[in-house]
């Protein structure tokens, strides 16, 4: 199934929930709104035509240009984007999924942006999540155990967003 | 005078054990690397397991947004340190995807030669070190003697032994040697004169005939070992449904019997330069396996790795002979400094351990926007904690090894 027909049952099954398309690119992706990510999963793996049963990755990637003076060229409005690439071992097709995010919750620096999570869906999300959030720093709701994986527990900020601090110390160590 | 006990079950219930927290790891030999687990045990039985990982976290990630994509290659070498070789083409292959390069003819068949090559050197430390995790020291000193030469021949290639940054975006940064001296290990094994030089291709030749009647001895060794077999066989037992569930690649998702590997059925860039190969691909279960291996157990898992080894040989040969015709030249320049289309791609290749993801994001500049390396290792690990629950104390490392898990690729 090639990702128009994808998106037009999607379109069907969700109506405006399935906010937009790209069938040109190199990975076809189709964008979902925040709040219908679990749903929208829950189908692509239980449909029988999609069946995408496995998360090859899940991501996230800051369009943010910290250089005042970059970023008139820059392209992008700056936001977050969560982008899920699935697979189907059963029907062996590719997909890319899309979640617009904004930078911070509300746009109040600081308070970090919510999508609810689809550890439910694919059992490898737990993990892929987890590291989301400790180096994109994207709350998941409803994971069960959003720790840092990879940094330490007492760590501050979050390394991959675009105008993350050095630290200049941790515990008395200086870099 | 004898103490009666009228019910032997109010014994049993005052001899009761506590439940205890051990920490193995992050310096445990037998946890490959630096790998903590944290383990609540009730005497022997172990109810739970917690990963903790990040020891070797250097968020290569955020390295791969300032440096251009040829730049970060030698990055990647250092996340599955032990398969070099195929993290650089896994990278290379997802810059040609994003900037719609063309790699001639002779550079595919180079690559694959080299990155089956190190598909052999990857799976021997995993038997090795296998081996070692679960007592037996002698196949860990035959596999690093066999490695040993390996490694001999990339350093003749590109100067490295295990961080080569050799397969780069275009194709391969020199061509194969015309004269080398035989490796000194691979001469005191064959009875060669140490210095007669031969071309790289024919020390190769030279190296596979004599690794493959070898096979044959690794498999007495371990695989039909008995003590080797009560250790792995129907321990760790990994469902079809969870493997795929949880994002398992590589010989963990082939030993839980499901018949993928991205050599078949990847992404056409990938899998056009395979075309015209003859290799199989082993899955489990299989009809030589003892009958106390059950699918998805320790035991398939190894088995998995063991008859790939066979298959890599036959496609180094099958590259070999193919190579002196190939068209074309080993390499289509490219610019350090070119910079990358807006567009975005994410591609999979098949690395020892399982499927390496890239995904890089351009923006009209060098470096990438967002350059992100998705560890086949990492979630492979993440089974751990189902497939430890309720096993035995000393199963852990026998679990834990036969995943074979590099912690430089999960921490990044």
């Amino acid at each position: 199934m090639n990702v128009s027909d994808i998106h037009k049952r999607l379109v069907d099954e969700f109506g405006d929930k399935i906010s937009g398309v790209n069938s040109e690119t190199l990975d076809p992706w189709i964008e979902v709104v925040p709040s219908a990510i679990v749903e929208v999963a829950t189908y692509l793996r239980d449909e029988p035509e999609l069946r995408f049963d496995a998360l090859n990755n899940l991501s996230a990637v800051d369009y943010f240009e910290p250089d005042e003076k970059k970023a008139a060229k820059f392209s992008h409005e700056p936001h977050l984007e969560v982008v899920y690439h699935l697979y189907s071992y059963a029907n062996k097709h590719f997909l890319t999924l899309k979640v617009k995010l904004p930078r911070w919750q509300d746009d109040e620096p600081g308070v970090l942006p919510e999508i609810p999570s689809v550890t439910g869906v694919w059992g490898i999300a737990d993990w892929h999540e987890r590291e989301a959030y400790d180096l994109m720093g994207i709350t998941f709701t409803g994971h069960p155990n959003l720790r840092r994986i990879l940094c330490p527990e007492d760590w501050e900020g979050h390394a991959l967003r675009k105008d993350y601090d050095f630290p200049q110390e941790y515990h008395g160590v200086r870099n | 005078m004898s103490i009666q006990v009228e019910d032997p079950r109010v014994v049993e219930f005052d001899v009761r054990t506590d439940e205890m927290l051990v920490n193995m790891g992050p310096q445990h030999p037998s946890t490959h690397g630096v790998l903590r687990l944290l383990l609540r045990t009730d005497g022997e039985v172990v109810h739970e397991v917690t990963p903790h990982i990040g020891y070797l976290h250097r968020c290569a990630e955020k390295i791969g947004e300032n440096l251009s994509p040829p730049q970060w290659i030698p990055y990647t070498d250092r996340m599955d340190y032990l398969a070099g070789m195929n993290m650089n083409l896994g990278m290379a292959l997802a810059t040609e995807k994003l900037i719609g390069m063309e790699v001639p003819e002779k550079a595919m068949v180079l690559r694959v030669m080299i990155a089956e090559m190190g598909r052999i050197a990857s799976h021997l430390v995993g038997m090795g070190a296998y081996g070692l995790d679960l007592g037996s020291f002698s196949p860990f000193l035959y596999a690093f003697r066999e490695r040993e030469i390996i490694l001999d021949l990339f350093e003749e290639v590109c100067g490295a032994r295990l961080t080569y940054s050799y397969l780069t975006v275009g194709g391969a940064t020199h061509d194969l040697p015309a004269s080398i001296p035989i490796p000194p290990g691979l001469a005191s094994l064959t009875g060669d004169d140490e210095n007669r030089h031969v071309s790289w291709m024919q020390a190769a030749t030279l190296f596979l005939d004599w690794l493959e009647p070898r096979i044959r001895e690794y498999h007495t060794l371990l695989t039909e070992n008995s003590i080797f077999i009560k250790r792995t066989a129907g321990i760790g037992i990994l469902s079809r449904e969870d493997a795929i569930s949880y994002g398992c690649t590589g010989p963990v998702l082939r030993g839980s019997g499901v018949d993928h590997d991205l050599r078949r059925d990847g992404e056409p860039i990938y899998t056009r330069m395979y075309d015209g190969y003859d290799f199989e691909i082993p899955v489990a279960p299989f009809a030589k396996a003892p009958p106390e291996a059950v699918l998805g157990d320790n035991w398939s898992r190894f088995f998995v790795r063991m008859m790939e080894v066979v298959q890599s040989i036959g496609l180094v040969r099958q590259a070999i002979a193919k190579y002196p015709t190939a068209e074309g030249t080993f390499r289509v320049p490219y610019k350090l400094n070119q910079k990358l289309p807006s567009a975005e791609c994410y591609l999979e290749t098949e690395c020892p351990r399982g499927q390496m993801g890239f995904y890089l994001v351009g923006d009209g500049k060098a470096e990438p926007l967002r350059a992100r390396a998705k560890s086949s290792c990492f979630c492979n690990l993440s089974v751990t904690a189902d497939l430890c629950r309720g096993c035995l104390l000393a199963d852990i490392p026998s679990i834990v090894g036969s995943l074979d898990v590099v912690m430089g690729e999960i921490d990044r």
